[in-house]
Parts: C-alpha cells; sequence; structure tokens
C-alpha cells in the first residue's frame, strides 16, 4: 500500500486512491466542485489542484492517483493563488444574486470564496446572459442556468446512479448551458438527490425554495421511515419562526451519508414525506367527543382492561401494533400485553398491499421496522384473526396503534367492531378515519419527536433521534404504555428510550450486545 | 529538392488509383507485410526521426511502439484530419491530391500495430477531400487493397470516413475520440492515453493525416534516406501552409530545419507592396507570435521550442506593417472564446473574459486596469485545463500582449 504524505502528515492508503481521497481521510479538505465521492470524477472545475513534489505542473487532487513517497501540498502558495484563479474564473458569469438566491448559506462559491477566494473584483465586464432565469426542469427541481458552475455533478448523477440521463450540456465555450434533453423532464424517483448534489444554487428544490434561509436551520439526525430500507436522513427543523410557516417545524429531510444503506442519496417520496409531522395531528387524548386529560385517558384503558386480568381472561384483549413503531415501542407493547397481560392477542402484520419498490432504495414493504417487530414481538396471533374476534364480540378491548382499521378492513367493519367491543383504543400521531370510530384516541409522538432505533431490511439496527419536544399533548409510545402498565400495577422502570433499548438487549437475543453507543450513527446488524 | 508528400501533387488524376499504381503505388504495403515483421516496420519509423506532423512533434515510432501487444482489445487506427488550427491548409491537398498515399501509410501503420480498423476522422467543411478520400477507399476496397486478405496477403483491413462537425477541439485527440463514439467532443482526462484506452475503450494510435502519408516512403526508400532529408532528430520534410501577407501564398514541402526568412522570402516570395513584415505566426494560431529579429529560426520543432514559440501544424501566418496587433490578437481571442468547449473553468470563462478585455481595447473603450490586468488573466488559462488549449489561449494572446504592448497602451484611455 502506498504510504504519501499530505502537507507534512503520513498516511497509508490502498493503491488506486486518489489524492483527494488520501486527503479526506487525514481530514484534509481539499476545495472540490466536480467531485463527489459516490460519481465518477470528470475534472472539470479545476479548483482541487495541488502541488505533488517533482511534477512541474500542478495536479487535480481528484483524478491523480497516489504513489509510494509522494509528497502533496495542499496550502502551497502556488495552490492557493490557482483556488483564487478558479474561484474567480467561475464568478466570471455568475450572476453573484446571493440575496435572492437560495443555496445562500450553504454555497460552495460563497464558502470558498470566504476561505480561498477574498480578492478585490476584477469583472468590470457585462456577463454572458443565458435565454431564461430560473424555471421548473420537473415536478421537484427548478434550474437556474446562470448560477450553474457546469461542474456536471448532476449529469453524472442522472447517468450513473439513476440512470435516467435527463440532464447534458450544451452549446460551447461560455455560452454552454445545463438543461434537461429537449422533451425529457427531470423526473424520476430520485430527482431531489440532484439539488444536494449541486455545489451552487443552479438546481434548488421547489419544495423548499423560499420556505426558510438555510441558517436558520437546526439539524437532527433520523432515520426515514417511508419504507424497509431505512434510509439515513438529517430532519432540518426551525421552531424559531412559527410565523413564517404555519407554525410547521420539519422544512425538508436531506440525507445522510451510509454507505452500507443508502450512500448519499434518498429516495423523492422519503425527501418529501414529513408534512404529516406537523399537520392532521392528534392534539390530546379524547374519549368519544371529549377532550380529556392523560391520567383520565390512562385510567378509562385500566378499568377496562382491570377486570380482564382480574377474571384471567386476558384473551378478550385484541392488540394490533405496528412495524412503524420503533423497537422500543414494541418492546414495551410486549411487556404490557405479552407478559403482564399474558394470552392478550397481539399482531403487527396488518393486511397491507405491498408498494412500488425498484432494485436501489425503495422498497415495497413500507414500514420501517418490519425486522424489529418480527424479533420482538414474535407473535403468535393474526390482525386478521383479531379483528374477527373483535367483530363477533369476542374482544372486550381492542387497541390499535397507528393503522387505519378503515382503510385496511373497510368501513362497514370497523362500525360493527366499535358497536361490539367495550372499549376501542387508537393510539396513533395522526388523525385518520379510524379515529371517528374508536371510543379512545391517544396522541402519540412522530419519529422525529422519538428517541429509538429502527431495524431495516438489512436487519440493520439504527438510531433515531428526537429534533424536537411531541406536539401539543402528544407522548412516546412506549412512554404511553407505560403509563398504562404503571396503573395496572406493574410499573416498567424505563426513564429513557436507552433503558427500554438496555432491556431489549438482555432480553431478546438478536439484540444482544447492543447498545445505543455501539450503534452510533450508523448502525448495527442483528444478530441472527 | 527531394518531394515527398507533395510528389504526385499536381500530376493529372493523382488521385485516382491508376495514377498512383504507377510510381510503385501500394509496393510499400505489399514489402511491409510480406517482407518484415510489424517490429521492423516500427523500428525503421523510429529510426526516421519522422515526428507528428500534426503539430505537437511526437516521435511517430515510439508512439507505435507503445500499444500493448499483449492487449487482448481490439486495437485502431485514427488519422486525424480535422485540421481545424487557423492558418493550417495542408491536409486538405494531401487528402485532394494523394488520397492513397495516405491509404498506404494507413495499411503499413496497421499492419505494424497489429490494427484491423482504421478510421479517418476528416474536418466536416472540406467536402472535396472527403469525397476524394471516399473515392479512393472505395477504389482501393474494389482493387484488393483493402477488405480481407488484401494483396493478396492475408491481412485484413477495413478503413471508415467519418466527416467531423465543425468544432475546432475535436482535433484534440482524446475530443477526437469522444467525437468519433458518438459523444459531444471533449477532451479526455489522461492518463489513460489512447495507446492504452483510447476508441471505444482498446488500444488506439492517433495520428495526422501528413504523419501518415509519410510513412510509405520510408518503408519505401529507407529510414536512414528520411533522417537524412530533415535536421537532427527531426527527419524529412514538412508542409509549410504560408499565407497572409505574402507574395505567393501556399502549401510548400520543405525540409525541417529550413529557416523561417528563407520559406517567406525565397519561397513565398516575401512581403507585397513594398511593405516591412511586422509579426508571423510560425504554427497556425495557437502559437506564440514572432518578431521580425527571429526570422533566422529554423524551423522544427526543437528549434522553435527552443525561442518560446511551436512548430505547431506548420501554419504561417505573415503579418505587414499595416497591420493593427490588438485588432489580431482580438481575432485569436475571438477564436479561442468560439471554440473552447467550455468543459473546463479556467478555459471555458477564461477565453472569453480575454476576448471580451482585448475587444474593448481595440475599440478604445478600455482604461489602463483592463490591459494591467490582462496578461495576469491570459496566465491564468494556461497550465490548469484538461487539454492543451488553455495553454494556446495563454501562449498565443499572451505573445502579441507582451511583444506589441506599446500598440496595445496606445489604444487605451488615458
Amino acid at each position: 500500500m502506498p504510504n504519501l504524505t499530505i502537507d507534512g502528515k503520513q498516511v497509508e492508503v490502498p493503491a488506486g486512491t486518489t489524492i483527494i481521497q488520501a486527503a479526506d481521510k487525514l481530514g484534509i479538505r481539499i476545495p472540490r466542485y466536480c467531485y463527489h465521492p459516490a460519481l465518477p470524477v470528470s475534472g472539470n472545475c479545476r479548483i482541487c489542484m495541488v502541488e505533488v513534489e517533482k511534477q512541474p505542473k500542478l495536479q487535480i487532487a481528484c483524478y491523480t492517483p497516489v504513489t509510494d513517497g509522494m509528497v502533496v501540498k495542499t496550502g502551497s502558495p502556488k495552490v492557493l493563488e490557482v483556488r483564487k484563479t478558479v474561484l474567480e474564473f467561475l464568478l466570471v458569469n455568475h450572476p453573484v444574486d446571493c440575496p435572492v438566491c437560495d443555496q445562500a448559506g450553504e454555497c460552495k462559491l460563497q464558502d470558498y470564496y470566504m476561505e480561498h477566494g477574498q480578492y478585490d473584483s476584477r469583472l468590470g465586464d457585462v456577463k454572458v446572459k443565458k435565454e431564461k432565469k430560473a424555471f421548473s426542469i420537473g415536478p421537484t427541481v427548478m434550474l437556474d442556468q446562470e448560477r450553474c458552475i457546469l461542474c456536471t455533478r448532476c449529469v453524472r448523477f442522472a447517468d450513473t446512479v439513476s440512470k435516467t440521463h435527463e440532464f447534458g450540456v450544451f452549446n460551447r465555450g461560455d455560452h454552454s448551458q445545463l438543461d434537461v434533453y429537449p422533451g425529457k423532464q427531470l423526473d424520476n424517483n430520485y430527482s431531489g438527490n440532484v439539488v444536494d448534489i449541486c455545489p451552487v444554487g443552479a438546481l434548488t428544490d421547489t419544495d423548499f425554495r423560499f420556505k426558510c434561509r438555510v441558517w436558520y436551520l437546526s439539524k437532527t439526525k433520523s432515520v426515514c421511515p417511508g419504507c424497509s430500507q431505512g434510509c439515513n436522513i438529517t430532519v432540518e427543523w426551525d421552531k424559531m419562526r412559527p410565523h413564517q410557516h404555519k407554525k410547521a417545524r420539519v422544512m425538508r429531510l436531506k440525507p445522510r451519508h451510509n454507505p452500507e444503506v443508502n450512500d448519499y442519496w434518498i429516495c423523492d417520496k422519503g425527501r418529501y414525506n414529513y408534512r404529516f409531522i406537523d399537520e392532521n395531528r392528534i392534539q390530546s387524548p379524547q374519549f368519544k367527543d371529549q377532550v380529556i386529560s392523560w391520567d383520565e385517558a390512562v385510567e378509562t384503558v385500566a378499568a377496562a382492561i382491570k377486570p380482564l386480568q382480574d377474571a384471567r381472561r386476558t384473551n378478550r384483549i385484541g392488540v394490533i401494533a405496528s412495524a412503524q413503531l420503533t423497537n422500543e415501542d414494541l418492546f414495551a407493547i410486549r411487556k404490557l400485553f405479552k407478559e403482564t397481560l399474558s394470552g392478550a392477542l397481539v399482531d403487527f402484520r396488518v393486511p397491507e398491499t405491498l408498494g412500488d419498490s425498484d432494485n436501489f432504495l425503495i422498497k415495497a414493504d413500507k414500514n420501517p421496522n418490519t425486522a424489529g417487530a418480527l424479533n420482538i414481538l414474535k407473535t403468535d396471533a393474526e390482525v386478521a384473526q383479531i379483528v374477527q374476534k373483535a367483530r363477533q364480540g369476542e374482544i372486550d378491548v381492542l387497541y390499535v396503534f397507528g393503522h387505519d382499521l378503515v382503510k385496511l378492513f373497510g368501513v362497514e367493519t370497523v362500525r360493527a367492531i366499535a358497536g361490539k367491543v367495550k372499549l376501542f383504543v387508537y393510539q396513533g400521531s395522526n388523525v385518520n378515519e379510524t379515529c371517528g370510530y374508536a371510543h379512545l384516541n391517544l396522541p402519540s409522538s412522530v419519529y422525529a419527536e422519538k428517541e429509538g432505533t429502527f431495524t431495516n431490511c438489512q436487519q440493520k439496527v439504527q438510531r433515531i433521534w428526537p429534533a424536537f419536544q411531541p406536539l401539543a399533548e402528544s407522548k412516546g409510545d412506549w412512554e404511553i404504555v407505560a403509563l398504562l402498565s404503571d396503573k395496572l400495577g406493574k410499573p416498567l422502570t424505563y426513564k429513557y428510550s436507552q433503558d427500554v433499548f438496555k432491556d431489549i438487549a438482555a432480553n431478546v437475543a438478536a439484540f444482544s450486545e447492543m447498545s445505543y453507543e455501539k450503534i452510533s450513527d450508523q448502525g448495527m446488524v442483528l444478530k441472527l | 529538392m527531394e518531394k515527398i508528400v507533395t510528389r504526385h501533387f499536381g500530376q493529372p488524376n493523382s488521385h485516382l488509383l491508376d495514377s498512383y499504381r504507377q510510381d510503385n503505388g501500394y509496393e510499400a504495403a505489399r514489402k511491409a507485410i510480406t517482407q518484415m515483421t510489424p517490429a521492423a516496420v516500427i523500428d525503421e519509423v523510429k529510426k526516421s526521426n519522422l515526428r507528428g506532423l500534426g503539430g505537437a512533434g511526437f516521435p511517430t515510432g515510439m508512439k507505435w511502439s507503445f500499444i500493448p501487444a499483449a492487449n487482448p482489445k481490439p486495437k485502431y487506427l485514427v488519422i486525424n484530419g480535422d485540421e481545424g488550427e487557423p492558418g493550417t491548409f495542408k491536409d486538405k491537398y494531401i487528402f485532394e491530391q494523394d488520397p492513397h498515399a495516405l491509404l498506404e501509410g494507413i495499411i503499413i501503420t496497421c499492419y505494424a500495430i497489429g490494427s484491423h480498423k482504421a478510421y479517418v476522422y476528416i474536418r466536416g467543411e472540406y467536402n472535396k477531400s472527403i469525397d476524394r478520400l471516399q473515392g479512393a477507399v472505395d477504389e482501393a476496397y474494389k482493387n484488393g487493397f483493402l477488405g480481407k486478405g488484401i494483396m493478396g496477403t492475408g491481412f485484413d483491413i477495413d478503413v471508415v470516413v467519418h466527416p467531423g462537425a465543425g468544432a475546432y477541439i475535436c482535433g484534440e485527440e482524446t475530443a477526437l475520440l469522444e467525437s468519433l463514439e458518438g459523444k459531444k467532443g471533449f477532451p479526455r482526462l489522461k492518463p489513460p492515453f489512447p495507446a492504452v484506452v483510447g476508441l471505444f475503450g482498446c488500444p488506439t494510435v492517433i495520428n495526422n493525416v501528413e504523419t501518415i502519408a509519410c510513412v510509405a516512403p520510408i518503408i519505401n526508400k529507407g529510414a536512414e534516406w528520411y533522417a537524412k532529408l530533415g535536421c537532427e532528430k527531426n527527419g524529412g520534410n514538412r508542409l509549410f501552409c504560408v499565407s497572409g501577407h505574402v507574395v505567393k501564398p501556399g502549401v510548400y514541402e520543405l525540409p525541417n530545419g529550413t529557416t523561417l526568412r528563407e520559406i517567406i522570402y525565397d519561397h513565398a516570395g516575401g512581403i507585397p507592396n513594398g511593405r516591412k513584415l511586422k509579426a508571423v505566426i510560425p504554427g497556425g494560431i495557437s502559437a506564440p507570435i514572432l518578431t521580425p529579429d527571429q526570422l533566422d529560426v529554423k524551423m522544427d520543432f526543437d528549434s522553435l521550442k527552443a525561442i518560446g514559440s511551436m512548430a505547431g501544424s506548420g501554419g504561417i501566418i505573415v503579418m505587414d506593417d499595416s497591420t493593427d496587433m490588438v485588432w489580431a490578437a482580438m481575432v485569436a481571442a475571438r477564436f479561442f472564446a468560439h471554440e473552447s468547449c467550455g468543459q473546463c473553468s479556467p478555459c471555458r470563462e477564461g477565453s472569453g473574459w480575454v476576448y471580451r478585455n482585448v475587444k474593448r481595447i481595440y475599440h478604445g473603450d478600455a482604461r489602463e486596469h483592463d490591459l494591467k490586468n490582462l496578461p495576469g488573466i491570459v496566465n491564468n488559462i494556461g497550465g490548469n485545463t484538461i487539454c492543451a488549449f488553455g495553454d494556446a489561449v495563454s501562449m498565443s494572446v499572451g505573445s502579441y500582449v507582451s511583444k506589441f504592448r506599446g500598440e496595445f497602451e496606445a489604444k487605451v484611455k488615458k
């Protein structure tokens, strides 16, 4: 393996590594526009040029392979001068319309100008104007050709990652412009990623555009709950300026790098699946049409369960859990309904029709935690059977987590169940048709408000972090179950999600030896 | 003086097979295939000191020897006949006057490098050249000089004539390959060089038309004969395209090492109308401009390089003392701005910036800082780009500013 020196620091890397990769490994950040670790090298922006000892000309770090004994300087006067030069060239025809540009604050032209530019402008010229200013190139993305620095990241993304080939660079010289091919639209399942990789304000997200200046955003690591792939994401939110966007907190979701799960990408469905976090939420516990306190709510459930528990007729309790819940939530359900109230009928596998899928990131199973639910709940009952029994009056307490039974079984069935069971509990984050038939609605928090873990289709356990407090009166699912457990005389001794997880690790073989620290932000595979 | 490449020029029907056959046509190819090993052919060409006449002057035999023999992929020969360099019009005459000489050179080269397919990438505007070459190819196929088992030797070779679409950059060999593959003409990052990964990802030799037209005579008459014609390290003759302010503009075949003064005054008839010479571009528009005190330079690759210019494509553009050098610089800059492919940022943005700057100076709209900035902007392009186009912008436009600064200063507003 070649051993080289970059800025006086030694590093050993596999043969074939480029200088920029070796520098990244050392934490030396060489500026880059066209280079992206997940795309083929293009070498066109020229800002990553570095000095290599014994080479007369500067070399582009993104393309030059390392050799044994190579000595690289990334901060020599020659290198710094060329960086300034390249920045100056990139700005020759750039409109520098930062005050009205949505990229401002996360723009590499701005960043590198502050780091490496800082020259006095000598651009007295009229700039080359492109035909149109910002225009839509598809349902989710806007293109501003004047801001484009023609790094071709988006072209290479569409050619090699989404393989949909929408982009091309047309014309020549300083009249070159990025566009979609005539008659084509940027409309594939991964369109939004081009906005993430665009280093400047050329490609912006139609959904996010002008909604919020990026410096107001807080960022929380999370995992997309949209399907069983469990793509790593960052929830970007703004709580400081609720007057700006109808009190919505989440402004956008961005992919978070995880080479084993989603690399740098997420699908559009996942990217734009965030409105439910702030919209259409159940605000407080509600019994029939009455808003009640949490204490009253829990008391109501306990009062219905207690006689069954005492009479050892727990088989008249039906629980429909969900693979949308975290491992921690599911484990609390297991503790209460399968241990304390053993005999209760518990399952989570509702008869869902499979969704769309591809051979990349989109999985047909639209639940983020099916693998976790299978390992933690190990059910013997079946949802269809629970529903059947509830309808026939063989169940007194039906406790549903998150599922819209009306959608799954039809309004007739749900109406019949509501008439037959003594207590129909719906615990979920958002209002759906089932809420109208449930006797008791309990507001739970959404994933962005929870700490916990999901297990994806690769059996990888991945953490989610709470971005902000649960909305209104809502509470975490396991916290609600814990309140109920307490009321039934079997307190769960958990204070934090981490306590639940410790219990999972101690009691579920597949999770043994796992901890939040070990899982960290890149996940850990189940032991099966 | 013995003519090589132009030996048939001007003869009746010199472009037809019959005429070419009368002068031992295709016998060099037969000799190479039947009496020589490929290695012996390469060796002969190496000894002849034949250098790439497209402009880079790279030793031809050495280029051929870079083709990896062990590579199981097909190998290709690509003939660069894009001839887009302003001031250059030599390959055009080879296509029109002696296309079979090129084809024979192609056969020998293919044999030497183990290729069975050659592409001739020919400038799209050269309609007559395309017709003549295609005619020669058709004749050669019909008479067994191209195709399967040519001349009864068992050697197969196909030749494809491919017209370009008008981009100057497609004369850059890797942009040419991209174009030939049906893509936009963008130069490739190097390495790998075409000898290893070239056309369609296969080992490829790319040679200029004139270079390959010299190959058959070298095989016929021997490397020593050819090497002796030229000067040290630069064998044979060269076609010089003389244009601009001379009495007899045209293509002249002269030995490498002939001085620029001889070419202009002895062969091209000197400067007309009693005017004086002011400047000369010695090797196509990319070559740094020369002044009258530099006329005694020998016109071979090494001598021109030594005085900071280049032999380039052999396009000699002569300017007399009526020429406005700011205007000349502006014309060069406009060409570069128009032809920059736009792939890498210094050249894409810089070439246009340079042109606008020089244009402003020419029109008298510039201020002192425009001229002050110009050399810096020009310099920042060269050395920082994927291909040599950026260097050409720097060297060419830069040379006008440094050598005729007074004329620039006179046009700047005080």
